[in-house]
């Protein structure tokens, strides 16, 4: 039979992750965009893995993965992935849209990093839900710096 | 013709759920970066991708200029039946590639 504290410890990390995704120390240009996709919604941290790495020597790829958990069946599946930095000149990554047809709602790409940066991950699934994760990310070499000559 | 880089099955069973990996050369000028006489290069970015399954779309993305050149996507998809899927890609200055993709399902 479990302790009672460890049963505790799980209730509270259910707690944890159901709290609002912090919108704290997200510069304005950000926070704009993430309302433009949620139409004012807070996202709600969870479900959503932002697969990049921590450390990346040259911004101009990035490999980056975002995966969702979801069923993916008619009633209950991601609709979009809405990807966001902090500090490129602009916020927009990409929006990718699916549908229950999918089977997975994991979309990769390769992005451009102009600086050490916060990325962010919004899901938005068929249930009108918004989730969302963050991840911070040290470049080395930024993008869009080198000379072109 | 711009070159393209596609990886997916040639068979599945049905209801399998398959990866499919996309690249295609592109420049993706950001429009924010001077060029050798000190003005600012155009904008040349691929802005939309999508993929078609029998002409039913099944995945769609909305890329920005925080992509990296060469355009990389990879998404999944359940196969449904034979028949072919079209990866389309376009973008700025009228830019427009397709790849239609084979798939047989059994």
């Amino acid at each position: 039979m479990p302790a009672p504290r460890r049963r505790a410890f799980l209730a509270g990390a259910a707690a944890v992750t159901l709290l609002p995704f912090a919108a704290e120390a997200m510069p304005e240009a950000l926070a704009a965009a993430i309302r433009e996709v949620t139409g004012g919604a807070e996202p709600r941290a969870g479900k959503v893995t932002l697969d990049i790495p921590p450390i990346v020597e040259n911004g101009n790829t990035v490999p980056t993965t975002v995966s969702v958990e979801s069923p993916m069946t008619a009633h209950d599946y991601v609709r979009a992935i809405h990807v966001f930095n902090e500090k490129n000149p602009q916020p927009h990554v990409f929006n990718a849209w699916l549908s229950p047809d999918n089977g997975r709602a994991t979309v990769g790409t390769r992005i451009k990093l102009a600086d050490s940066q916060k990325i962010v991950a919004v899901a938005e699934t068929s249930t009108g839900e918004f989730w969302a994760a963050s991840a911070e990310v040290i470049v080395t070499i930024a993008a869009c710096i080198e000379d072109v000559t | 013709m711009a070159n393209i880089l596609v990886n997916a099955p040639k068979t599945a069973k049905k209801g399998d759920i398959i990866e499919i990996k996309a690249l295609i050369m592109h420049p993706m000028e950001t429009g924010f970066r001077p060029g050798t006489n000190g003005r600012i290069i155009p904008r040349n970015i691929v802005e939309d991708f999508s993929a078609t399954w029998n002409g039913r779309e099944i995945f769609r993305m909305k890329m920005s200029p925080a992509i990296a050149a060469n355009p990389f996507v990879s998404f999944f998809t359940v196969a449904t039946g034979s028949g072919t899927v079209v990866l389309r890609w376009s973008g700025d200055g009228g830019f427009v590639a397709e790849h239609p993709l084979a798939i047989t399902v059994t």
